[in-house]
């Protein structure tokens, strides 16, 4: 029963992860906490409903198949709403002060989820749920699902291929360079706002694609879903130090246990707000989370 | 298109009234006086339809929220995106005490105004010091989890997901209120008395210390404020104005629902006081026409209007961030001007580069 609880929380931890890179990544290059990565998520979603849909309906293609050609195209799409929501939406407000890019930012959002609402409906959607052959396996009396092993390795691998990407190369080197500072790292020849386009870009892309986990794994999608995800996703990021990669990863697999536990072992209806007192107890005892370290100019 | 129109429009109008606004004050009498009337005559120029008088209730009860709010916001500028929490204080302190002990709708009013502020000063306290977006992002949690409370049938009292209903009517000296045009007299009642709260306030020490710390917290705790009480005190008189509203709401709606003080109604008061004109009652009495009247006025557009507030707020960051209507001061902080800068400000509109110097200085350097 505990181990299983600890499967089904790493799984929708590994989710929370995905999109709290997001906004961790943004506020690492902007110091900007981006309100819309939450609608751009639950848009990653709702897109992959309608590619894996056409898909299905071109045929040919085994379901395995059609749902890497739909991540594929979610990750692009999503992440050029992400590129184009800095463009239209931040930019222009950069060094303006926090209060009008932060109003800025509520905007995009609620324009997104309205144009979800309005593109797919206000009702409930369903998700295909045969695409991840239903088989399973039973070790020492846990459950383990290909559902969920697709999920959690899913998501591990693009963590670990971000991760590689921005400790590794040239490109991932000058990320680093202008989260610390930007003045700097434009004397040094980077073209910093190519760069923090890139980093909308994976961001989004990466939030994009935990959407379409998320209706893999429970199956049903609800326009308002960007809102619940990304501030657990952003207490994700907060968990693990906000502007850190690592963090964000560890701080979604805690959150997504946390929760798990908590509907295991508590009361499942008040799931939804351990995250938020999670959220508001590490910002009143340790604003750097777990794994930050800069204190004094974030909080 | 119908978005960038609309844009020009709010743009054409908040220049046609900034004059008026700067004309003294006692142009600004008069103007508040014809709108008195206005609202006073109003039932009669509809004809007493209850559809209007709805609106009007609405109008009055969201400037009432965000009249609260802007305590809070605009005040001392602390960012509350979880104002709806308060009002939900207010209104279910109504509903239960009302339906459980039967005790009288309009009595429970001081009841709701000290629970909604006492729950301020428990929830504010520890969060005071937090910088503008962490506090943000905190009151939505906070909202949330007494959205998530209210669902779950808390203590067994707040009814769960179907919420609480057979609140009795309020009685005034005996008179029940019943039909539309009674609440709508009562919501505009509760709106003179925050306005003039709200006036009284902004003159007065506490108001000046308020400003104080939204210009810059630091100076003002050199100059001996005591920055931490007065931001609590921010908070309690919102909180306690916001019970007050949810009191008006309990005793003119049916039933009292979680639904109803969801995080969409944190953002509608907060998008009315930051699109309005952050600290100023003309423009929150704009705002709120904006958000919660011009929806309903147009039904069938309803599916487009969030979409266009939206891109609206947006738009309006970019080349108005001060808002339609802004007080004197928040706009010169704003724009970080002086006095000429008038003319800078109502030709932003047509002019990206002014509305955006900093910004478009940085990508012009690396473009």
């Amino acid at each position: 029963m505990l181990i299983q609880q600890i499967i089904n929380g790493l799984t929708v931890g590994s989710i929370y992860a995905l999109v709290a890179l997001g906004y961790t990544m943004v506020f690492g290059v902007l110091r900007l906490i981006n309100f819309a990565h939450g609608d751009l998520f639950a848009l990653g979603a709702y897109l992959g409903l309608s590619f894996l849909t056409w898909l299905a309906l071109a045929g040919g293609a085994g379901p395995l198949l059609a749902l890497a050609v739909a991540g594929v195209l979610v990750a692009a799409s999503v992440g050029l709403a992400g590129v184009l929501t800095e463009r239209v939406a931040y930019r222009p407000l950069r060094g303006a002060g926090r209060l009008p890019a932060v109003v800025s930012a509520l905007g995009v959002s609620v324009f997104v989820q309205n144009g979800i609402m309005l593109l797919w409906g206000a009702q409930p959607r369903a998700f295909p749920h045969d695409l991840v052959p239903d088989r399973a396996w039973a070790v020492l009396g846990v459950q383990f699902t290909l559902m969920r092993l697709v999920i959690l390795a899913g998501s591990l691998l693009l963590m670990l291929a971000l991760y590689l990407f921005v400790q590794n190369t040239r490109v991932g080197a000058a990320m680093r360079a202008i989260a610390v500072d930007h003045e700097t790292a434009r004397l040094m020849g980077i073209d910093v706002n190519r760069l923090i386009q890139l980093v909308f870009l994976i961001g989004a892309a990466l939030g994009g694609l935990a959407g379409v986990m998320v209706g893999l794994y429970y199956g049903q999608l609800n326009f308002t879903m960007g809102w619940l995800y990304g501030l657990k996703a952003f207490t994700a990021a907060i968990l693990g130090g906000i502007g850190n990669i690592p963090g964000a990863m560890v701080g979604g697999l805690i959150l997504g246990l946390a929760e798990a536990l908590a509907a295991g072992y508590v009361a499942g209806e008040w799931k939804d707000a351990v995250a938020f007192v999670i959220l508001i107890l590490i910002l009143l005892l340790r604003p750097t989370g777990l794994l930050g370290e800069r204190v004094a100019e974030k909080i | 298109m119908a978005n960038r129109g609309n844009g020009a429009g709010e743009a054409g109008v908040s220049r046609v009234a900034l004059p008026g606004l700067n004309a003294g004050p006692r142009a600004r009498r008069a103007g508040a006086g014809a709108a008195l009337l206005a609202a006073l005559a109003f039932p009669l120029l509809v004809g007493f339809d209850r559809y209007y008088l709805e609106i009007g209730f609405h109008f009055f009860l969201w400037s009432m929220l965000a009249l609260s709010l802007n305590f809070i916001l605009g005040g001392t500028g602390q960012y509350n995106l979880g104002h709806a929490a308060f009002f939900a204080a207010g209104a279910y302190t109504t509903a239960i005490l009302n339906t459980r002990l039967d005790i009288p709708v309009l009595w429970l009013l001081p009841v709701s105004a000290l629970v909604a502020a006492v729950l301020a000063a428990l929830v504010a306290r520890p969060i005071l010091h937090l910088r503008g977006d962490y506090l943000l992002i905190v009151t939505v949690g906070f909202a949330e989890i007494v959205r998530i409370a209210l669902r779950n049938d808390v203590f067994g009292l707040t009814g769960g997901v179907n919420g609480i209903l057979g609140i009795d009517r309020p009685e005034l000296f005996g008179f029940r209120l019943t039909q539309p045009v009674h609440f709508y007299y009562l919501s505009l009642l509760f709106v003179l008395l925050t306005v003039f709260i709200a006036v009284r306030l902004e003159n007065s020490r506490v108001g000046r210390a308020w400003s104080y710390i939204r210009e810059d917290e630091l100076a003002a705790e050199a100059m001996g404020i005591d920055t931490t009480r007065y931001k609590l005190l921010a908070f309690v008189v919102g909180a306690a104005l916001a019970g007050v509203a949810g009191n008006i709401y309990a005793a003119k709606m049916p039933v009292i629902a979680p639904e109803s003080f969801s995080i969409w109604e944190s953002v509608v008061m907060f998008a009315i006081v930051i699109l309005g004109g952050t600290g100023s009652i003309p423009g929150i009495f704009l705002g709120t026409f904006g958000m919660v009247v011009l929806p309903q006025l147009f039904r069938g557009l309803e599916y487009y209007r969030m979409l266009v507030f939206g891109a609206a707020m947006v738009v309006l960051m970019i080349f108005r961030p001060e808002g339609l209507w802004p007080s004197r001061r928040w706009r010169l902080a704003v724009r970080g001007e002086d006095e000429p800068a008038e003319a800078g400000a109502a030709a932003a509109p047509t002019d990206p580069g002014t509305g955006a110097g900093a910004a478009a200085g940085g990508a012009a350097g690396t473009g």
